[in-house]
């Protein structure tokens, strides 16, 4: 009697176990579903318009005018471009420098005061970066370089680079950081001063986490939205200078997907824009994992 | 001597690169400040908006904002936690659990508007545009953060736990219940506090899932409607209303937000710190 009885609760225990486990199983696989989905949305509803269109056209037209049947997207990926680099070459010298100043030569109460304000940077809303931008830098530009309008690329680059600071100086301090003590160590005691070790041993040690810090920066300032549609005028032109209205990928989909009705081929091409869009993200992702594995590695 | 000005140009360099960082973030902080609180008056902050007087408040704006926040974290700790709990407790095929952490670095690489556009299709598109579509939409957005923080301080749990549990006859799940789960709350802590500061400030994703409405309501007629948080509201009160006033007010509202969330996350931080330590 006794025996059965706990026969039937041990039974009942790897039922109760098998359940459990199958539940945890089903939630470990969900974010492996997420991305499948995501990817899968945005293959199967972004083909049918450049089938349409056509590849070429629509890849390397050069002007976006929907109610003409034009739908070529060039200005959109080249202001994308245009503008991650941009932020890319302000923002990576100062992030990089004020990783190295954090990691190696900052006093612990420097160090705790300076990564707060890089916190905070990093908490800014976007659309708060995109507002004071509105207020400062657009009119800024406008009185400076004496130009009708200052929404433009250039005001875009300096949100974005400013932006993309936190991420670049949190994954280049965890790379350098991790430099094992003995190298600095070897390298002062052969003479060199401690600016030439950070320089030429710490930084070269760490530098696969340093160009994951540069693609993830990449990766920032190609995804954001809301900044870039708030100061860059959001016209579909050629960025020919650094003074031109434009349109970046991202909020060429944000716009198109206000007033395109449903149905239409203006529809269908924006999830086109948002396919290209995350091939992008796809191919920097590929590159920060892979910087981030030989880090590791080394 | 040129091995002294390289010594010194280069330190210069750096104490100017991170001089300009904290700068920033001051003025940054200064500014929005300076010009948002004056604005903010307890007449904006608790009524909404009145055609009729002329009045704009941000009430409902901030009611969705908590609306949103609450539903995302109920929507993703039971899956994040779940599923960082699958990865180190369960998963033996290391394969498959590098193919799950490749694919939460994907979901946290990918910008938010991609998650707009889909979440709008996806979850707008059945069940309307409302405050549960964007907090569904948040939700996959916030699954990375959750996912990593705990399965972080997973693996600080000592193996000796578990086998003691397991040596005193529980069983997996019970080992879970009482051992695993009391031991990551920090990191599940942690997940939140940096999930919240997201959601505070995610706008793209939401623009065209949870909608723009400025109506009163209570949580659960909130989720079924549209409406704006407070990121949305600032963005169509400065873009498309050019009412910098009321943007500025709720600007400066998040970024006591932010200060506040910065503040409670290193505090947290510390306070766990310590007990891990004793």
């Amino acid at each position: 009697m006794n025996q059965t009885q706990s026969k039937g609760r041990r039974r009942r225990g790897t039922l109760l176990e098998k359940a459990v486990q199958g539940i945890f199983t089903l939630l470990g696989l969900i974010s492996i579903a997420c991305v499948a989905l995501i990817t899968g949305y945005l293959i199967f509803s972004g083909i049918p318009a450049i089938r349409e269109i056509g590849l070429v056209e629509f890849l390397f037209g050069t002007t976006w005018y929907p109610s003409t049947g034009d739908y070529g997207i060039l200005p959109f990926i080249l202001s994308s471009v245009y503008g991650t680099l941009g932020a890319v070459v302000i923002g990576v010298p100062i992030g990089f420098m004020t990783a190295v100043y954090l990691a190696k030569m900052a006093p612990q109460k420097v160090r705790t005061v300076v990564s707060q304000a890089v916190s905070m940077l990093a908490g800014i809303p976007s659309v708060v970066y995109g507002l004071v931008g509105m207020l400062i830098l657009v009119p800024g530009i406008r009185s400076l370089f004496h130009v009708p309008s200052g929404a433009s690329l250039l005001a875009a680059i300096l949100v974005l680079a400013i932006m993309i600071l936190p991420s670049i100086i949190n994954v280049a301090i965890t790379a350098l950081e991790a430099v094992p003590k003995e190298y600095e160590d070897a390298s002062l005691a052969l003479g060199a001063n401690e600016v030439e070790t950070w320089f030429r041993v710490s930084v070269p040690a760490a530098r696969s986490g340093i160009a994951a810090a540069v693609v993830l920066g990449v990766g920032r300032a190609i995804g954001e939205t809301m900044a870039v549609m708030m100061v860059s005028g959001n016209k579909a032109n050629m960025p020919d200078s650094l003074f031109q209205s434009v349109r970046f990928l991202t909020t060429g989909v944000a716009s198109e997907m206000s007033y395109a009705a449903g149905g239409t081929l203006q529809r269908k091409a924006l999830f086109s824009i948002a396919l290209v869009l995350f091939v992008f993200i796809m191919l920097i992702n590929f590159c920060l994992n892979f910087f981030l594995k030989r880090n590791k590695e080394r | 001597m040129r091995r002294k000005a390289y010594k010194f140009g280069m330190k210069a360099l750096m104490l100017l690169c991170a001089g300009l960082v904290c700068a920033l973030a001051l003025f940054l902080i200064g500014y929005v400040l300076v010009q948002g609180l004056p604005n903010v008056t307890w007449e904006m902050l608790s009524t909404g908006k009145s055609y009729l007087r002329q009045t704009t408040g941000i009430l409902p704006d901030i009611l969705n904002t908590v609306y949103i926040v609450l539903a995302t974290l109920m929507v993703v700790i039971p899956l994040g936690v779940g599923a960082a709990i699958y990865l180190t407790e369960y998963a033996e095929n290391k394969r498959l659990v590098s193919a799950i952490e490749y694919t939460a670095e994907t979901l946290s690489g990918i910008p938010s508007i991609i998650y707009g556009l889909v979440g709008m299709m996806v979850f707008a598109n059945t069940l309307g545009s409302c405050l549960l579509a964007g907090a569904l939409t948040l939700a996959v957005m916030n699954l990375p953060t959750i996912l990593r923080t705990t399965q972080e301080s997973l693996k600080t749990i000592p193996d000796a736990w578990r086998e003691g549990a397991y040596g005193l006859g529980a069983g997996k799940w019970r080992c879970i219940r009482t051992i695993i789960l009391p031991g990551c709350v920090d990191g599940i802590l942690t997940g939140c506090i940096l999930s919240v500061g997201r959601i505070l400030g995610e706008s793209a994703a939401l623009l065209y899932t949870a909608g723009f409405a400025h109506v009163v309501n209570n949580i659960f007629t909130a989720m079924r409607t549209s409406g704006a948080t407070l990121t949305v509201a600032l963005y169509v009160y400065a873009k498309e209303d050019g009412n910098f006033e009321v943007a500025f007010a709720i600007a400066a509202i998040l970024m006591l937000l932010t200060l506040l969330i910065n503040l409670t996350a290193t505090l947290v931080g510390v306070l766990f710190e310590k007990r891990r330590k004793l």
